[in-house]
């Protein structure tokens, strides 16, 4: 039987077993809107704006490890969407974004509500297609999910204009889809492994140092299982928080411009420094010539070969599925019968044990004033760190990673490489979909938060009940941090002037609204947000914190790891 | 140092902006770009002469590998390579002019493919440096348009690019 473009979208999406689709209709994608709403396959959920359709969509993505999906019309839904789209190209988060687009009669005609999508999008995708022919939907589309779940996963933009969405063809969907030119390697180079091994059991100040990729390739469990197995200290950039438990005594913390003293102290000393799914990138070493040192060796092991000698000159390359390598090292190091120096190991431990001591995490915890670090703290012991925790971008972000320690991967969802400010709201939606008896958690800014919180509205239709940490300092902190150690004290646009009553506005929108003002009701208000009478219903905590703290410790931009500015 | 690489892509609409494209975004140099289809029509073959150090080169090439329409990059540079290119001149040929065009264009093995009563329009094919070479013989006000086609590269005996 025949079936219209548009049907043939919907039917690809059930095949794909897709259950939520973000969206916001319009002119080129009515038939699809019209087809979406004749099936009851994959649910619809309606946002308020394009950028947080596709922010929901990745927010999914990373709490399930499933391939996200998001739809939006020409022109401004597709525009829109591009923040969303490049927020999950810079973390290589898998998704499919399906944006309409002009009749093909009219492309190039600066039709309304026309923009070049596969154009503008092009930088930011992994991949993306126009489909000018009905008969290529069904193809085209599986190709998008393989390409965005598969190798390092990232975006893909399917651009269908509307009258491809009417014509109609035979409907059937590929069961496999083969491309010459992308054959992504999964299985690292024995060799290599072999090398990388003996290199491991030869080192004396060893140090582990993982990312997103760990998260992503779903290695938790074989990271864990390496990592005691050796009983090396180990780092974990922002993206790969979880992927090892944060609690953890082998945990040092988080590496970076605001990592640990320890862990970043480490990094730099080490003499075999193992990288697994991470990226060496600014935030993280700094400057790639004061990160070098004499006699280090660097094992890394990544799935995308352009990551690998990209900032940073390693020993031993291995491309390859992080999983499928770590399981392949374990192997041989167990097989090998042999061991790291226990004598040199436990030196180093000392080495490091003394780093820690500095305590570089401490705050003030006499203060008369909420520090944001103590909401984070007391969050995480209300919660049994166990809730899925989505922020915004700045200081708020920061104390997040810091302070609430994650045990398990997929559990901290932020915005690390591109630092989309307004990602943590509509990324929590998503999440809350992805599981809908657990407890999410949104630590945000009031800046942030203003860039998105139209949302509300999405939440109170879809009965999504968040629970939204406002860190309110009535400063862009992250901005009027640096303006006061880089900028002497100008701070130039970084305050927030004529903030609205956020307790009356959520409120408004339907939810529970609340203000802390005392350190001494920080405790009593998550409780009770977290508490089982509030279970179904979003609560906007709005605390209003000291607004001078500033994040530390902290590596000014283009300094070294061991330049650390401490409290 | 000067690259030239060579690659075989999909022959997709787009396919050629995906390159140019990366190029820019990354800041990498592009010197010259040629792109034609091959005896498989459904393949593209383009060569690119680019310059960087050697870790700016590896990470061209490994980025170009990445693009999902991009089947095979091989730097050609790295071994034994042919690289041709293609020159037309139109320049005056009147009077004396006439008598030297005509040798210049001989002495260089250039072939004269236009004439009218005022010019001439040689043809050129050999390396980049040989076409450089012409032009500065040539007497510069006598030269009225040139047009080149960047290189093109090939392997010699076994390097063979082919899927």
């Amino acid at each position: 039987m025949e079936l219209t473009g548009a049907e043939i979208v919907v039917r690809c999406l059930a095949e794909e077993g897709v259950e939520f689709v973000f969206g916001y209709p319009g002119g080129a994608v009515l038939n699809i809107y019209d087809e979406v709403f004749k099936q009851d396959k994959f649910k619809h959920v309606l946002v308020r704006h394009e950028q947080a359709a596709v922010h929901a969509a990745d927010g999914y993505a990373r709490a399930t490890g499933r391939t996200g999906v998001a739809l939006v019309t020409s022109g401004p839904g597709a525009t829109n969407a591009v923040t969303g789209i490049a927020t999950a190209y810079m973390d290589s988060i898998p998704l499919v974004v399906i944006s309409g687009q002009v009749p093909t009669a009219v492309i190039g005609m600066d039709a309304f509500q026309e923009v070049d999508m596969v154009g503008i999008t092009r930088p930011c995708v992994k991949h993306n297609f126009l489909v000018k022919d009905v008969k290529d939907i069904a193809e085209t589309l599986k190709k998008a999910f393989y390409i965005a779940s598969t190798g390092r996963p990232g975006p893909v933009v399917v651009d269908i204009p509307k009258d491809v969405t009417q014509l109609k063809t035979e409907f059937a969907y590929p069961k496999k889809v083969t491309m010459r030119s992308y054959n992504p390697v999964i299985k690292g180079h024995t060799g290599q492994i072999k090398r990388a091994a003996q290199m491991i059991l030869e080192a004396k100040r060893p140090m582990i140092y993982t990312g997103g990729g760990v998260v992503l390739s779903n290695a938790a469990e074989e990271l864990t299982r390496f990592t005691r197995l050796l009983g090396f200290p180990l780092t974990s950039t922002l993206m790969g928080l979880g992927g090892y438990p944060g609690s953890d005594p082998q945990f040092t913390g988080m590496l970076g411009m605001h990592g640990t003293y320890e862990a970043n102290m480490a990094m730099q000393h080490c003499d075999v420094l193992i990288a697994i799914g991470a990226r060496f990138d600014d935030r993280v070493i700094g400057n790639p010539e004061h990160f070098f040192q004499e006699g280090r060796r660097i094992i890394h092991i990544d799935i995308d070969p352009a990551s690998i000698a990209k900032r940073v000159k390693v020993d031993v390359p291995i491309v390859g599925n992080v999983k499928d390598v770590l399981a392949e090292m374990t192997k041989l190091i167990l097989a090998s019968k042999e061991t790291p120096d226990p004598a040199a190991l436990k030196t180093w431990w000392t080495q490091i044990e003394l780093w820690r001591s500095r305590d570089c995490m401490k705050y003030d915890r006499n203060s008369d004033l909420i520090k944001p670090q103590y909401v984070v703290e007391k969050m995480h012991e209300v919660t049994r760190g166990e809730a899925y925790v989505t922020s915004d971008v700045g200081q708020h972000q920061m104390w997040a990673a810091q302070y609430y320690k994650f045990d398990q991967p997929r559990r901290w969802i932020n915005s690390g490489g591109l630092g989309t400010m307004g990602f943590g709201l509509p990324a929590a939606m998503g999440v809350q979909f992805a599981h809908p008896d657990a407890a999410v958690a949104c630590i945000t800014g009031e800046g942030s938060i203003q860039m998105n919180i139209q949302e509300l509205a999405t939440c109170k239709q879809f009965n999504l009940p968040l629970k939204i940490i406002l860190l309110n300092n009535r400063y862009l902190g992250m901005v009027r941090q640096w303006q006061e150690f880089f900028y002497g004290n100008r701070y130039a646009e970084s305050y927030m002037d004529a903030l609205p009553d956020f307790a009356k506005l959520a409120e408004s929108y339907g939810h529970v609204g609340m203000k802390i003002e005392k350190p001494e009701d920080v405790e009593g208000a998550l409780k009770e947000a977290f508490g089982p009478e509030l279970k179904e219903r979003l609560v906007f905590m709005n605390f209003i914190t000291d607004r001078t703290e500033n994040v530390c410790p902290m590596i000014p931009a283009g300094k070294g790891l061991s330049e650390m500015i401490l409290v | 140092m000067r690259h030239i690489i060579s690659l075989l892509m999909e022959n997709e609409a787009g396919a050629l902006s995906r390159v140019a494209g990366l190029f820019s975004a990354r800041g990498y140099n592009i010197e010259s770009l040629t792109v034609a289809p091959t005896e498989d029509e459904t393949l593209s073959r383009m060569t690119i002469v680019t310059r960087g150090s050697d870790d700016v080169i590896e990470q061209i090439t490994k980025q170009l590998n990445k693009l999902i329409d991009v089947v095979k990059v091989v730097d050609l540079s790295e071994a034994g390579h042919l690289e041709r290119e293609l020159m037309l001149v139109k320049v005056r040929a009147e009077g004396e002019l006439r008598e030297e065009m005509k040798r210049m264009s001989d002495i260089f093995r250039g072939r004269i493919v236009d004439v009218t009563e005022k010019t001439y329009i040689i043809e050129l094919t050999g390396p980049g440096h040989k076409l450089d070479a012409f032009l500065e013989a040539l007497d510069k006000g006598a030269i009225l348009e040139t047009v080149r086609t960047g290189a093109s590269g090939i392997g010699r005996g076994d390097r063979i690019l082919k899927i």
